[in-house]
């Protein structure tokens, strides 16, 4: 075994995040470590690269026993990261990024930039990136970040190769220049330990799959001789059959009695990326997006949100046409909007859980300037319990959750101020199975209040399973529209396909 | 393909929007003084003109590191004026034993910064406020609040009085060498981009395995360097230890570094555009000099000052400007 962890142990102020946790990789093996947000996967990966120190176990790596003290040491003795959050600096150039601290240096103090620029290049060749290396990383997109992160990594003439969620900001063809990196990494002999919540790729690239619970590593198996409905099970611990009873998603995919029409959006257009959308959503209803990434499912949430200009069309609410000039005249207008990119553009991470669920709503809980703490406490203790919020307490401060229950978090803050349109915007990105589900189903009881939701997301099924309609979005335009009940996945990718050969790629959700 | 080797114009100019502001209004501002003003371009202006900036220089060369980080230094006035004192008090044995020991004091406070900073977890701001404090004690409590005459017989005021080779004054000569220095590490050496990546984002920095308190102990330390550099030249200059100088002096410097294009919040920065900020403060005092020397307006200090604050602000603005659209341009 090139790594094998026993016993390991970590507790976070008393409460355990590790209880007896333990792992086995061969050389050349593609491991996948698998679980629910806060199972303990991310922990694990932190003590093994010495971000964390360990309360107890056995950590061997290449045959002798492992005291890494922190990343750096961990980068030399052979184990390479690529961190969920992209952990670059985007201010910096794609070659500071890739290189830093291996940088070729000349006289043995001054760096090469000539060299550090080729070599960059030449790393990124690997990945089929032929991007300008000088300029700031920032100004390339999260998909290019992703890819630059896992080149740094590789570069590191790793033994073994941690990728943490690689996938989530990656497209169909992204994800399969990964694959063959990771397949020329395995033929180098060079381990790779895979987390992520894409169950169905971990068919396509894993040799066999850990699952994490609670803590403790509950399950090894090989991949060849597993379901992903076992994997669920484990994750989840349930019983198999009870969870194919159920389906895999909370949407269930009913078409809800639909009400009058609430908003009607034609003709939008907002740029190059957004080009025309038209889209009628009634009272109780859920409209999906679907389309490819880049097919402007979010450019179309931005314009009905009003962060976007729109230079052309109309939208009217209640009949009424409205002209949105930002996002504030929105909220006022009765919508809400739940972005993707929840790190930069919705959590307060110092701030307490409760502080940041009722941020939207202290104008509604004041009175007089006084904040009502008794009902915001109320209301707070009401959405941690229905949509079962992981957290110590409501003073916790938000960081030092799990991704998954930030996300219901932000959720919340936007479900608390019960806005009449809701756009989520990913709302089930990164997040483990079970988490998904109880946001799915809480979404399905919001419309069922009346209220309307436009969903947008890149795994299909929760799309056909969640909408009662879908809007299918082809380069900037909306292109068609598909109405549940029995909508399935190929009959989304059969309408997409029909506008453009992209269509038929899609087949990783 | 990018040709690498290409001189493209457009793409350096938009890469370096910030630092082209103020070397454009620096050059316009000293062309102003050439044709206004007769003597503006005498060799005697411009060498007192540097003599009398570059203690500013120096202490906005260390403020710009510690920036980059992200961090901020309000001590360095106060230690300036600190070492000044220590400077005097030296200045009998020569230059060769004032000038390193009153940059040792400097180096010391910076060194505290540093603990206060990386081992003990104080913000910044509030760590050099409390050095700053300190410092300015220390230096009354050193002299016993009186200006500290230097020894004239040593050779020690040759240093801010007296020109090399008889061209260029002493005080800038070492300034320019050690701007060079500073910015060929921050462009071309570990520590230089380390310093940048730790202002861009110091959790990637430590995950990426980069040695960040190694490089946040340096910027504080040179910082402390720096200022101790700049006191030896106010003693030297004005033949005294100064221990009620050296006020507002971290402001003037953290202007010009802003000046310079470097962001507060770190991780982009430049070392010239720097020395050009510290310049173009300075040259703005300078005209108004001249031009209450032409006798048709007087400006008292007061309004100098107003007048300085108003020219910032423009030239901030404008760079603000201009930055954002090549941002906007470049998405």
């Amino acid at each position: 075994m090139l790594l094998s962890m026993t016993g390991i142990e970590k507790s976070f102020g008393g409460v355990p995040a590790l209880r007896g946790a333990g792992i086995e990789i061969a050389p050349g093996e593609v491991h996948a470590l698998i679980g629910q947000n806060g199972a303990g996967k991310s922990t694990l990966i932190k003590i093994l690269t010495g971000v964390y120190r360990r309360d107890g176990g056995e950590i061997s790596f290449a045959g002798h026993p492992s005291e890494v003290l922190s990343p750096r040491e961990a980068q030399e003795a052979g184990i390479a990261t690529i961190y969920q959050e992209l952990n670059l600096v985007p201010l910096r150039s794609v070659t500071e990024n890739v290189v830093m601290g291996y940088e070729p240096k000349a006289f043995g103090m001054l760096i090469n930039w000539r060299e550090a620029h080729r070599r960059t290049r030449e790393i990124l060749a690997r990945f089929d990136i032929d991007i300008d290396v000088t300029a700031p990383l920032g100004s390339f997109s999260t998909a290019i970040q992703q890819l630059v992160a896992i080149a740094r990594a590789v570069s590191l003439d790793a033994q073994m190769v941690i990728m943490d969620e690689p996938t989530s900001s990656l497209d169909a063809k992204e994800v399969e220049i990964l694959f063959g990196v990771i397949r020329e990494l395995k033929s180098q002999g060079v381990a790779v330990l895979y987390v992520s919540h894409f169950l169905d790729e971990l068919f396509e690239i894993c040799d066999r799959v850990t699952v994490m619970r609670d803590g403790q590593t509950i399950t090894t198996r090989q991949l060849s001789e597993t379901t992903k409905l076992d994997m669920i099970a484990d994750m989840l611990g349930r019983n198999p059959d009870e969870v194919a009873a159920e389906g895999m998603t909370e949407f269930g995919g009913a078409a809800a009695k639909r009400g009058p029409v609430r908003l009607h959006a034609e003709g939008v257009a907002t740029g190059p990326r957004l080009k025309r959308f038209d889209l009628t959503l009634h009272e109780g209803e859920i409209v999906g997006l679907g389309g490819l990434l880049g097919s402007g499912r979010t450019e179309a949430a931005r314009a009905l949100f009003g962060v976007d200009a729109t230079q052309s069309g109309s939208i009217e609410i209640e009949g009424a046409p409205i002209r949105l000039e930002g996002p504030a005249e929105a909220i006022s207008a009765g919508m809400g909007f739940l972005a993707e990119d929840r790190k930069a553009e919705g959590i307060i991470p110092d701030m307490s859980v409760r502080e940041n669920l009722t941020l939207a709503l202290l104008p509604k809980l004041a009175s007089g300037g006084q904040i009502d703490f008794g009902r915001e406490r109320e209301i707070v203790e009401r959405f941690i319990r229905t949509l079962g919020i992981k957290t110590a307490d409501m003073d916790q401060p938000i960081r030092e959750l799990s991704g998954g229950n930030q996300q219901k978090v932000l959720l919340a803050r936007w479900l608390a101020t019960e806005p009449e349109i809701l756009i989520l915007d990913e709302p089930t990105r990164g997040v483990d199975v079970g988490a998904k589900r109880e946001i799915q189903a809480f979404v399905r009881d919001y419309v069922k209040k009346g209220f309307s939701v436009v969903l947008i997301s890149s795994e299909f099924e929760e799309i056909v399973e969640g909408a009662d309609r879908i809007i299918v979005m082809h380069e900037g335009r909306s292109v068609g529209e598909l109405t549940n009940p029995g909508v399935t996945e190929n009959m989304l990718v059969s309408a997409l396909a029909q506008h453009g050969e992209g269509g038929a790629e899609w087949t990783r959700q | 393909m990018l040709d690498e080797s290409a001189f493209d114009l457009r793409r350096m100019l938009q890469r370096n929007s910030a630092s082209v502001t103020v070397w454009a209004v620096l050059f316009a501002l000293i062309v102003f003084g050439l044709l206004r003003y007769e003597n503006f371009g005498s060799a005697y202006n411009i060498t007192s003109f540097l003599n009398y900036n570059a203690m500013f220089i120096a202490i906005a060369l260390g403020m710009c590191f510690v920036i980059m980080t992200g961090g901020i230094d309000l001590s360095v006035g106060s230690v300036a004026a600190f070492t000044s004192v220590v400077a005097a008090y030296l200045s009998p044995y020569g230059i060769q034993v004032a000038l390193p020991g009153a940059i040792a004091a400097g180096l010391a406070f910076g060194a505290i910064n540093a603990f206060f900073v990386i081992v003990l977890h104080i913000p910044p701001f509030i760590a050099t406020l409390a050095t700053m404090l300190g410092a300015k004690g220390g230096a009354l409590v050193i002299s016993g609040a009186q200006t500290i005459s230097v020894d004239w017989t040593s050779n020690f005021t040759k240093l801010g009085m007296e020109n090399a080779a008889g061209i260029l004054p002493w005080t800038i000569l070492i300034v320019g060498v050690l701007a060079v220095a500073l910015w060929i590490i921050l462009e071309k050496t570990t520590i230089g981009r380390t310093v940048l990546a730790i202002g861009g984002s110091e959790d990637a920095s430590a995950l990426m395995g980069l040695k960040v308190n190694r490089a946040k102990a340096f910027v504080y330390i040179l910082s402390g360097g720096c200022a101790g550099l700049a006191g030896v030249f106010l003693a030297s200059g004005f033949g005294a230890g100064q221990p009620l100088e050296g006020i507002g002096w971290e402001l003037s410097a953290i202007a010009s570094v802003v000046v310079g294009g470097t962001l507060l919040t770190g991780g982009l920065g430049s070392v010239p555009a720097t020395v050009a900020g510290a310049l173009l403060l300075g040259l703005v005092f300078n005209i108004l000099n001249f031009e209450n020397g032409r006798g048709t307006i007087s400006f008292s200090a007061y309004w100098q000052m107003v007048i300085r604050g108003g020219f910032l602000f423009v030239v901030i603005l404008f760079q603000a400007r201009l930055m954002a659209r090549h941002q906007k341009a470049a998405a």
